[in-house]
């Protein structure tokens, strides 16, 4: 049975060599030793707190938006930011800006999240197959990343919109699939070098199937840069589905989302700036947020720091 | 150095035939039949039929990308549907005034994206190191067609200051007409890339101004202007090139909206209205164009590199 570890007066431990090892793995593991170093970085916890704060909004949205998103009352158009009863304005069809703003945020932030999701899903699973099983399939999926990798990503995006047509879902399958060759080449790289070391010959000399290494023993330990890089990119997709909607190649009107809004907005600047001003504010503060986030993270998982 | 170079260009071709065949099948993709699109709701199926054999859509896929890439080869780009113009001509004009505004935009975002990098390197942890790093944080977070609402509205329409659409005055012509026109959304279209010029050179200026070569140079009595700029800018230029050549294929593309929101007459505005209005042959074109011009850009990036870092490998 082990026991509790004694500590002596001047701090050091002493007992069962067991409980020794135990402490020090407690001590060791890199994830909590991540954790511990962003805890201490303000900045990044900051970029948490206000990312929390916008989800918790967001999907809160049907229980404390005032209004309807989409109820139209031309009585009240054009309502500037202070109004009694329209907090943030209304909109030129007299929709309550604050209702559409928090229910916009509920799809913005979502195509963030899901079109990162969806890069990763692919992108990490054709790094891995690539840089553990090299040969044919490397080189082929490495070509085709490359020739996804000579677009600039806004035109990829939009030409992928092209051809599946406007829409939401559509804008947000583009940006994902544009997101890909970015995954696909970090893991790879991460596999590569990996798939030579001690611990993954020895799982192979243990019987390990390939299945088990890859999964069990690969992706954790490529899991660092990913975490950074799909973080980082949640704010860059929020901006280019919102943009494609600025476009009118995204969401619709008359749906809620930010970039419809902003482009709704756009012409009206000079008689209510707020309704383009507002949306613009809201991507800002997510895209910033999750930049320090990111910043931060990359800081606490960064192994040369480690050191 | 040339075998480099003609290594790097052979690389090219694979990348382009790529690109070709990306291009063809996501037009390929898209729904409805070009013949029909083209001939309108009224046309007869006799009519269809007939323009399918006439553009070749009823041969394989296949043979149907050899004879669009021979076509492309030989400079024929198909003619837009809705503007009934021949393609390329079309979209070389308009590139003239995407290039112009995007090259105006690097200018800016090299020049006080450095200029901003290296004062904060060198005043490291002082008020302008923060500030300055703050703003290119805010640069860097703010979406570019938010951005150009906001320039309009503070420049443009408040202070009266710049135009805020078109390219041209009334009946005018010529660069020093377009100038005023080209601020605005310049500016705009270069704030992301000032911002993460700055980051960049602030970092590789930071790593190089610690070693010990700078440190001789110090101890040698040279002031600091010469260290600096004789000294630790060349060598912390190599990693910000990386990012500038970068940055053109994010300018290329943003100024799509960037053109959108300021009326700019360059492809952008061409591209969108061409997805809008289905005109296949015309979006098809402009893609291929930018992403061929992307890759060439890139090609040119590498071998500045090369020539930059006498430390990549020639062979």
């Amino acid at each position: 049975m082990s026991t509790q570890m004694p500590l002596e007066n001047d701090g050091v431990k002493t007992g069962h060599a067991n409980d020794d090892f135990a402490w020090m793995e407690e001590q060791t593991s890199p994830w909590k030793d991540a954790w511990r170093r962003l805890k201490k970085d303000r900045v990044a916890l900051m970029g948490g707190i206000v990312l929390v704060c916008i989800i918790l909004l967001s999907v809160a949205a049907p229980l404390i938006a005032p209004y309807d998103p989409n109820k139209v009352e031309m009585a009240a158009r054009l309502l500037p930011p202070g109004t009694p009863g329209h907090i943030l304005g209304t909109d030129q069809l007299g929709r309550d800006m604050l209702s559409r703003l928090l229910y916009g945020g509920r799809i913005s932030v979502a195509v963030g999240f899901i079109a990162v999701g969806i890069a990763m899903f692919f992108g990490v699973l054709i790094g891995l197959l690539a840089g553990f099983y090299r040969g044919l399939f490397d080189a082929i999926s490495m070509r085709c990343m490359d020739v996804l990798m000579a677009f600039p990503y806004v035109l990829l995006a939009i030409a992928i919109i092209a051809a599946l047509g406007p829409g939401l879902i559509n804008a947000m399958i583009a940006v994902s699939i544009v997101g890909i060759p970015y995954y696909a080449r970090i893991v790879r790289g991460t596999v590569l070098s990996l798939r030579e070391r001690e611990f993954i010959e020895a799982q192979r000399a243990l019987g390990a199937s390939n299945f088990r290494i890859i999964f069990k023993h690969i992706l954790p330990n490529a899991l660092s840069p990913i975490i950074v890089a799909g973080t980082l990119d949640v704010g860059w997709m929020i901006i280019a589905a919102a943009g494609m909607s600025f476009l009118g190649l995204g969401a619709q009107p008359p749906m809620a989302e930010w970039g419809v809004m902003l482009g709704e907005g756009q012409k009206l600047i000079l008689v209510a700036p707020h309704i383009s001003l507002l949306p613009g504010i809201a991507i800002f503060l997510v895209v910033l947020s999750l930049n320090l986030l990111g910043d931060g993270l990359r800081d606490a998982l960064d192994p040369r720091l480690r050191q | 150095m040339q075998r480099y170079i003609l290594k790097r260009l052979l690389a090219l071709i694979p990348v382009l035939i790529g690109v070709t065949i990306l291009v063809f099948l996501i037009m390929q993709l898209a729904p409805g039949d070009p013949a029909q699109i083209m001939l309108g709701s009224k046309a007869t199926q006799s009519n269809i039929t007939a323009l399918r054999h006439q553009l070749g859509l009823d041969k394989p896929l296949y043979q149907q990308y050899f004879i669009w890439l021979g076509k492309v080869l030989t400079g024929d780009w198909g003619r837009s549907i809705q503007l009934r113009r021949a393609v390329l001509p079309l979209v070389w004009t308009r590139f003239q005034a995407t290039a112009l505004l995007t090259v105006f935009a690097a200018l800016i975002a090299i020049i006080f994206g450095m200029f901003a990098g290296i004062v904060s390197a060198t005043k490291q942890y002082s008020i302008w190191d923060r500030l300055l790093m703050f703003l290119a944080l805010v640069g860097f977070c703010l979406p570019v067609f938010w951005l150009g609402l906001i320039m309009q509205i503070i420049f443009g329409l408040k202070l009266g200051w710049l135009p805020v659409s078109g390219m041209h005055s009334p009946g005018g012509e010529g660069f020093l007409d377009t100038v005023p026109y080209l601020i605005l959304p310049a500016v705009t279209l270069s704030v992301g890339s000032m911002a993460e010029i700055a980051r960049m050179t602030r970092s590789s200026m930071l790593e190089v101004i610690r070693q010990d070569y700078i440190k001789t140079a110090r101890a040698k009595g040279l002031g600091q202007r010469a260290v600096i700029f004789r000294h630790a800018l060349k060598n912390a230029m190599i990693p910000v090139v990386t990012v500038v050549g970068m940055q053109f294929g994010y300018l290329l593309a943003g100024a799509v909206l960037v053109e959108i929101i300021f009326s700019w007459p360059g492809l952008g505005t061409l591209m969108v209205n061409g997805i809008l209005a289905r005109d296949f042959p015309l979006v098809q074109g402009i893609i291929l164009f930018v992403a061929s011009v992307y890759v060439l850009v890139n090609l040119i990036v590498d071998i500045v590199y090369a020539f930059l870092d006498p430390r990549i490998s020639y062979s």
